[in-house]
């Protein structure tokens, strides 16, 4: 069996030994480099831009939006986000000239020399305000999605006790270490190469050719070698790959952008801030009666993927309860504020550090103890989600009891050591948290077939090649496919090879978003390499095994097999009314969070973490748990230390390493990572998506903690040492 | 001005300007890309490489400072076979995406070098002025203290 091995990753040498080439290492002969002219307001009316006269601008490139030979527009779900603004800019940097030249130095100059005349117009940052406000950012009233999900009576319902609370989460950064960066080559067919870091290679095909002016055959995408995305890597590429397009249209030659880092933390997409309200009744028993919530997601200045985000909350803002009256209302709105965008979890961390918080209010309250309450309220097999979705085999319970068990056979580690004197004891106070989270694996209902998403097998040269748009950006995708591919064939590893991932060569997988592609995308691809053996017994008319018929085949030098996505369990979805089967299957998880708090400082350092995850079958239980362990720190981050702060004109002040803080070695906490294994009949070989799943339940389990540390409750993130200390007496 | 130092154990003889940094030097004039850089102000680390044995940011040091050093780069870590701790890092998966992974390798490494190892316990501070973003840093923790704390 090569399922369910920790095999080393495929791409590891090169990336231990420095070989791995990533954009900014990439040696493209005669490249220009590309730098970006960015509003300072946060929104204001373009009156000129104009080429200082006494500047040597012969051998520099620049664009403005006049020069746009297509439509400005860079196009995913809607077409409101321009390339390059043209009259009006309407967030803080945002984009209204390119200059590129021969060197970073001499193009960083001519941009100085580049005059810009803006008149600042009134702008709005308060996402509370944006419904009602006069000033127009999207549509007729800056809604960009609302949605409503209704189940049961809830007004009907007047027993129980009535709790509310109202969560709150602020902006969050991916912070992939790598900067975000593109090259664009010029090709003699008049067409243009795009490369760089990337999630999601055919959303820069459809994002940037109506811009450009070309046929898409004209265009091809290669994705280098990435230094991680989060999310951050999914539809902000798309802007970048425009801007290096339009200065190497504008040259003839290729140029490179790569943003430095302040540049990539103001500019680029973060995670939605979000406030949750949620009212519920609880019986006397803690059975949840009704779940009433309202969402407030704030999507900055552009729609980008802000529809899909509210979606996403909407659907797990009622975490892995049950109840059977629900009344759900969200609201996605426009700020003059930079476009918020995809970061694993996508709506579902927030709305479930609310629901998580909630379930500790209700036991407060109401004097049950927390794990208690939720053992008597998660779903079990046969409830029916907030749209009505049957579940079958949730592994809420099982992860939970998991987590337990694994969180008490280990040993509580002493607390980290602090510089200070005899007095420390007294300051320190310990706490644990325990939190749940589900997540729903793939696009939501009928997404996948909507999108129908293809992967390719070859046989070349005696070797099977995978062709998908599915990238690695870290977290496995090249190592698993291979494996998927050689369990199914029967075949040693290295007899499988990962194509580049070019869309010259390889079809429209989706993109890498969503807990889908091991889950979604691999089993397309388990299907194509069944489908290869099968043309081969078909051709050759034996009935042998892969390795014999791979062996003989005498064929055309490649053999090649697409397939696509094909629904295996029955999906009913109304996106309209919000009802029926949201996701095919859905992650469970739970973790348990030990923390030390020190009442002197705020400060809340982790000792200690354990999770249980359901992630339906281990395909490489080493690189699952790494998804699992980085997620979970990514959401401790996002819990205690990592805290975007915007001016008044909505531009990130803290946009450095030094002040916007991830946790390092030392922060971060011994993890245990207990794998729990649900098979899903639709994944292959019962894999289920994983990727997002470990964001969710950590900052609500770490606010339990510190409220069991030391009596302070705490309902908006980042709980960060200020904002503890103001609370603790 | 002319500098000679030496890189991965071969010498080298390059012109530097006073505000050059080592990190460019090494990638751009010597097409040693295996070195990255992540932040420029020395606070991620994914710029380290070793300098006369030490762990630096390359990011913060003039080029010509280095003149008479001797400079090991990711490049430089395997010979023959690879170096203990990068098939460490192979075997426990604390390479994901692997940005980071050549500026940890070189503070692993000059932990590895020291005469008295560090202890286990020490293992997450010294190792702390490098940042990971994809893995939680366990598996890098397992792999830095299999290598340097237990077979040294």
């Amino acid at each position: 069996m090569i399922i369910g091995q920790g095999v080393q990753r495929g791409d590891g040498v090169p990336k231990v030994t420095g070989a791995a080439l990533y954009v900014d290492d990439l040696d493209i002969d005669g490249c220009l480099h590309g730098v970006t002219v960015r509003s300072p307001h946060a929104r204001a009316r373009i009156v000129s831009i104009e080429k200082s006269e006494d500047y040597d601008w012969s051998d520099i490139t620049v664009v403005t939006a006049k020069d746009i030979k297509g439509e400005n527009t860079i196009y995913l779900m809607t077409r409101d986000q321009p390339a390059l603004a043209e009259s009006e800019t309407k967030h803080c940097h945002e984009p209204v000239a390119l200059i590129a030249a021969v060197t970073l130095e001499r193009a960083k100059d001519a941009a100085r020399h580049l005059v810009v005349k803006y008149e600042p117009l009134p702008a709005l940052l308060d996402a509370n305000l944006s419904r009602t406000s006069d000033v127009n950012i999207f549509g007729t009233d800056n809604t960009f999605k609302e949605i409503n999900i209704r189940k049961g009576d809830h007004a009907g319902v007047s027993e129980g006790v009535l709790i509310e609370g109202t969560y709150k989460t602020g902006l969050h950064e991916q912070l992939y270490i790598e900067p975000q960066g593109m090259i664009a080559i010029p090709r003699e067919d008049g067409g243009v190469t795009i490369t760089g870091s990337m999630q999601c290679p055919y959303y820069i095909v459809k994002g940037i050719t109506d811009l450009l002016g070309i046929d898409k055959s004209e265009i091809n995408v290669i994705q280098s070698t990435t230094g991680g995305g989060f999310g951050g890597k999914e539809e902000y590429p798309s802007m970048l790959a425009a801007h290096v397009a339009l200065l190497s249209q504008a040259s003839g030659k290729p140029v490179k952008i790569v943003y430095d880092r302040t540049e990539d933390l103001q500019s680029t997409t973060k995670r939605h801030p979000t406030t949750v309200t949620i009212r519920s009744r609880v019986s006397d028993t803690g059975r949840l009666l009704t779940w009433e919530s309202d969402i407030l997601v704030d999507g900055g200045a552009y729609n980008t993927l802000t529809p899909v985000v509210l979606s996403r909350a909407v659907l797990h803002v009622t975490g892995p309860y049950r109840c059977d009256n629900y009344n759900i209302t969200g609201f996605a709105v426009a700020t003059n504020t930079p476009p918020n965008g995809a970061f694993r979890g996508f709506g579902a961390p927030q709305a479930q550090f609310a629901s998580e918080r909630h379930m500790d209010r209700i036991a407060r309250v109401m004097g049950f103890d927390p794990i208690e309450l939720r053992r008597r309220n998660l779903v079990v097999s046969g409830d029916e989600t907030a749209t009505g979705q049957k579940l079958y085999d949730p592994g809420a319970h099982t992860v939970l009891e998991a987590a337990l068990t694994a969180a008490d056979n280990s040993d509580v580690p002493p607390p980290k050591s602090f510089s200070g004197d005899g007095g420390l004891a007294a300051r320190l106070s310990k706490g644990r948290g325990v939190a749940l989270a589900f997540h729903g694996c793939g696009f939501t209902g009928n997404g996948e077939a909507a999108l129908q998403g293809r992967v390719s097998v070859s046989l070349e040269g005696g070797k099977v090649h995978i062709q998908t748009a599915s990238t690695d950006i870290g977290q496995g995708v090249d190592t698993i496919f291979c494996q998927i591919v050689a369990e199914e064939l029967d075949i040693p590893l290295d007899m499988v090879v990962m194509d580049p991932h070019d869309t010259d060569n390889v079809p429209d997988s989706g993109p890498t978003v969503a807990s889908r592609t091991t889950m979604v995308v691999g089993r397309v691809c388990q299907r194509a390499a069944k489908g290869l053996l099968e043309l081969l017994r078909e051709q050759s008319g034996r009935d042998e095994s892969f390795t014999v018929l791979a062996r003989d085949y005498e064929g055309p030098s490649s053999l090649r097999v697409e397939e696509v996505y094909t629904e295996e369990v029955d999906m009913e979805w109304d996106p309209e009314t919000y009802q029926g089967d949201a996701y095919p299957t859905y992650g469970w998880s739970c973790v348990v969070v030990d923390c030390t708090v020190d009442r002197d400082t705020g400060e809340v350092r982790y000792d200690r973490f354990v999770s249980a995850t359901d992630v339906g079958r281990a395909l490489n239980p080493v690189l699952a748990a790494g998804q699992i362990e980085g997620g979970s720190l990514q959401a401790l981050g996002w819990a205690t230390s990592e805290e975007v702060v915007l001016d008044e004109r909505g531009s990130m002040k803290n946009a450095r390493l030094t002040n916007y803080i991830v946790p390092t070695s030392l922060d971060a906490p011994e993890m245990h990572t207990v794998l729990v294994e649900i098979p899903f009949v639709g994944g292959p070989f019962g894999a289920k998506g994983i990727g997002e799943i470990p964001m969710d339940a950590p900052a609500a389990a770490v606010a339990q903690a510190i409220e069991q540390a030391v009596g302070v409750v705490l309902n908006e993130l980042p709980m960060t040492p200020e904002r503890v200390l103001c609370e603790v007496e | 001005m002319k500098i000679e130092f030496t890189v991965n154990g071969a010498s080298v003889s390059v012109d530097v300007d006073s505000s050059t940094r080592l990190l460019d030097l090494l990638r751009v004039d010597l097409a040693l890309t295996g070195t990255k850089n992540g932040c420029s102000e020395g606070e991620c680390g994914a710029c380290s490489v070793l300098l006369d044995g030490r762990s630096v940011c390359s990011c913060l040091v003039p080029a010509f400072q280095v003149a008479g050093s001797e400079i090991v780069t990711v490049e430089g870590l395997a010979g023959e076979v690879l170096h203990p701790i990068q098939d460490a890092f192979l075997k426990h998966g604390a390479a994901q995406c692997g940005i980071c992974t050549p500026g940890l390798l070189i503070t692993a490494a000059e932990l590895s070098a020291q005469e008295v190892p560090p202890k286990e316990t020490e293992i997450r501070e010294l190792m702390a002025g490098n940042l990971c973003r994809c893995t939680g840093y366990q598996k890098i923790i397992d792999a830095v203290v299999e290598v340097v704390c237990v077979s040294s």
